[in-house]
């Protein structure tokens, strides 16, 4: 790997595949997202979408292949070697779910604390030191609310902070998932359809959240969606996937006038698909 | 009790049915009970003088039988139609309510308080107080459980076998290196904790039923060795002369050195019991005082958050095989605390006193209390074992008034009686939560 590129990209994947028994469900993909861009993955239904987003995340160990991961310090981690919590904890990749995998019968607050293990569990002296109230963990602990606080601030919801997550609407509860996912300052921020079941004005403000995100975190997002207003509207590169191999990679621009993409999308029969197939290459 | 507005209670409250449908489910409740009691109760069956089979009938109890269960059928639906959907839509008036909530604040350290003055009002009654020890050792097994499972949502079917483990390291280590119990409590604790931790290991990868299942072999097995390791044991004679614990290295008996005898006061066997009974309540406020702190520490909240989803920890960074092996292992040390203490308060065990039955009255009490809820958790103790005794004059329908009355508490109760989930950190106030979100875990 060369200087210039572990400075540019967070994420290299390089040759992944991933198959289930006789069934390919991602086939020898590459792509790099780039440190400080909102990265797209788009494509039809089980194009294999979210199992890149699973390999990444440790929840599959691919087949074949490498995923890389650069932090802004320029250490290097190979995420198809990690543990999945390892992937979090160490490796700093947050992701959030399709369905939205709160936890439910918590506080908004609590929400955010859980996603603060790692640091707190340090700062309690491995429960410890927390058990007897040592005052420095006092102040961590502290620090991690005025941190959830800050988050919650984010998107409004301070004033439901001592709520039950399951009690939230729908938009909140998803809204909720990613500032808890940022709540583990992570490098890399996974979404996986974050407008899902969002109306209109909400996939608005999911748009004003994540650029915030990236522009006052430096974050980088790396984002499944199928909802277009949000895919063009933030993604600063989009990389098109339909049965499990990528067809199509660019910037909003591009993918809106790319043939192939559309033939994936509209569901061409057969002899048109192939016709745009090949007048595309 | 406190009632709010339960969304479930009042969708499964049913509607006020017609004449045709109440009589037709009484005609099906009859003749179920016609078909179970005709062999149960219509034909009676005995071995005659010589051996033979002898029966006779009792076709007019059976058909009282029938009839009763048709009319107690009507009644029960007439009931449900008009009784019970007021009494679970109309919640109480929010003032009644806000009452009660408040009133409820004052339960726990009344009923504490009055745990502390059993011993004075009931000085002379030994039974009372050998009750009371015996409620309290429920209240700290039913704590212990209530870490792995109302906190970390990880059914164990097997907790006796820490209890076992507690007891037999305190009696052994007592009998054979002469350690005095002050020193075999934490021992008793540490080894029941490495148990836990080594059923932990082949456990973290299943689930639901299948850990029950597991967790309850294990208990079995603990049994089993006991019962055959004859050498180390005794088998099922189990060991006898474990030595009674002192008061801080000065004996409670009637001699010289004796702690009657140092303070000048008349010897008395009560003294001993007074004893114990302060001793598990300083051990079971130990077990409640470590897991409240526990809760509002981060492995507390990454216990909860277990039970909530797991998949979601993991994608936290949370390193769930350390989280549900510290459950466990935090709950068998104060299941062998526990344990260490029945030793050394009966003097004898043997496997006898740590089956299954052990086991799943323990889970009862945490099922029962609300899973998660301390001061839950110690009324349900108290009303299981205490209820236990109160029915202990019906003899054979003890057990039939105790399972009818767990049914009924969990129809109108299911997720026990104290449901709510009161939050481990707060922004601008703890509301508590309720029990419909809160997930009871699936292993």
């Amino acid at each position: 790997m060369n200087t210039r590129a572990t400075s540019t990209d967070i994420l290299d994947v390089t040759h992944l595949s991933m198959r289930f028994g006789g069934i390919v469900a991602v086939n020898d993909l590459s792509f790099t997202a780039k440190r400080g861009d909102i990265t797209a993955l788009i494509g039809p239904n089980g194009a294999g979408k979210t199992t890149v987003f699973n390999c990444i995340a440790g929840f599959y160990k691919p087949t074949t292949g490498m995923i890389r991961l650069t932090q802004n310090d320029g250490r290097e981690f190979l995420l198809e070697r990690l543990l999945d919590y390892r992937i979090s904890k160490v490796a700093k990749v947050a992701r959030t779910f399709q369905n939205i995998r709160l936890f439910p019968g918590m506080t908004a607050l609590e929400n955010l604390m859980v996603a603060q293990h790692n640091p707190l569990m340090r700062a309690s002296g491995y429960s410890f030191l927390g058990l007897i109230g040592a005052p420095g963990f006092r102040r961590a602990e502290n620090r991690a609310i005025e941190l959830a606080r800050y988050w919650l601030d984010r998107i409004g919801l301070t004033s439901r902070a001592d709520d039950a997550a399951g009690s939230l609407p729908y938009g909140d509860q998803r809204r909720l998932e990613i500032v808890r996912a940022m709540c583990s300052e992570p490098a890399l921020l996974c979404l996986d359809e974050p407008a899902a079941g969002l109306n209109a004005r909400e996939s608005e403000e999911l748009n004003t959240l994540l650029l915030a995100i990236r522009k006052d975190h430096g974050t980088s997002v790396l984002l499944i969606e199928h909802d277009m207003s949000v895919v063009m509207g933030i993604s600063d590169c989009i990389f098109v996937l339909d049965h499990g191999v990528k067809i199509a990679s660019g910037t909003p621009q591009q993918i809106r006038n790319d043939p192939k993409v559309i033939a994936a999308y509209l569901g061409a029969d057969e002899e048109t698909a192939l016709k745009v197939m090949e007048g595309g290459k | 009790m406190a009632r709010t507005t339960d969304p479930l209670a009042r969708v499964s409250a049913a509607p006020v049915h017609g004449v045709a449908f109440i009589l037709k489910k009484s005609f099906i409740s009859a003749l179920v009970a016609l078909v179970l009691f005709s062999l149960m109760i219509g034909i009676r069956t005995e071995a005659g003088p010589t051996g033979q089979l002898i029966y006779w009938t009792r076709f007019g109890d059976l058909a009282m039988l029938v009839v009763g269960v048709f009319a107690g059928s009507i009644l029960v639906e007439l009931l449900r139609g008009s009784i019970k959907p007021p009494a679970f839509t109309s919640s109480m008036p929010a003032s009644v309510s806000g009452t009660f909530n408040k009133l409820r604040r004052f339960v726990a350290p009344a009923l504490l308080v009055f745990t502390f003055l059993v011993p004075v009002i009931f000085y002379d009654q030994r039974y009372i107080l050998d009750l009371g020890i015996l409620v309290l050792t429920y209240v700290m097994l039913g704590w212990g459980l209530n870490v792995v499972v109302g906190l970390a949502g990880l059914l164990d079917l097997g907790y006796v076998a820490f209890y076992a483990v507690g007891a037999y390291s305190y009696a052994l280590l007592a009998t054979t290196f002469g350690l005095s119990f002050w020193v075999c409590l934490p021992l008793a604790g540490i080894l029941a904790a490495f148990w836990g931790v080594l059923l932990g290991f082949p456990v973290l990868r299943l689930r639901g039923d299948y850990l029950a299942i597991v967790t309850l072999a294990f208990g079995e097995i603990i049994r089993l060795i006991l019962l055959n390791w004859q050498k180390v044991t005794g088998g099922p004679n189990g060991i006898t002369g474990i030595p009674r614990p002192s008061f801080f290295g000065i004996p409670l008996t009637n001699t010289e050195d004796g702690l009657a005898a140092k303070l000048g006061i008349a010897f008395s066997p009560t003294h001993r019991v007074v004893f114990l009974f302060y001793l598990i309540l300083a051990l079971a406020l130990l077990t409640n005082w470590v897991t409240i702190r526990l809760r509002r520490l981060p492995i507390g909240r990454a216990w909860e958050a277990l039970r909530e989803d797991e998949v979601a920890c993991r994608a936290l960074g949370i390193n769930t095989t350390k989280t549900k092996l510290t459950a466990f292992a935090t709950g068998a040390m104060f299941g062998g605390f526990a344990g260490a203490f029945f030793a050394t308060r009966q003097g004898f065990i043997s496997p006898e006193s740590f089956t299954f039955q052990e086991s799943a009255l323990v889970l009862a009490i945490v099922v029962l209390g609300g899973m998660g809820s301390q001061l839950g958790v110690a009324l349900a103790a108290v009303a299981m074992i205490g209820g236990f005794e109160l029915f202990r004059g019906f003899e054979q329908f003890r057990m039939l008034v105790f399972g009818s009355a767990m049914v009924l508490l969990m129809i109108w109760r299911p997720r026990g009686l104290i449901g709510h989930r009161a939050p481990t950190v707060f922004l601008e106030k703890p509301t508590e939560l309720s029990s419909t979100m809160v997930k009871e875990g699936h292993g």
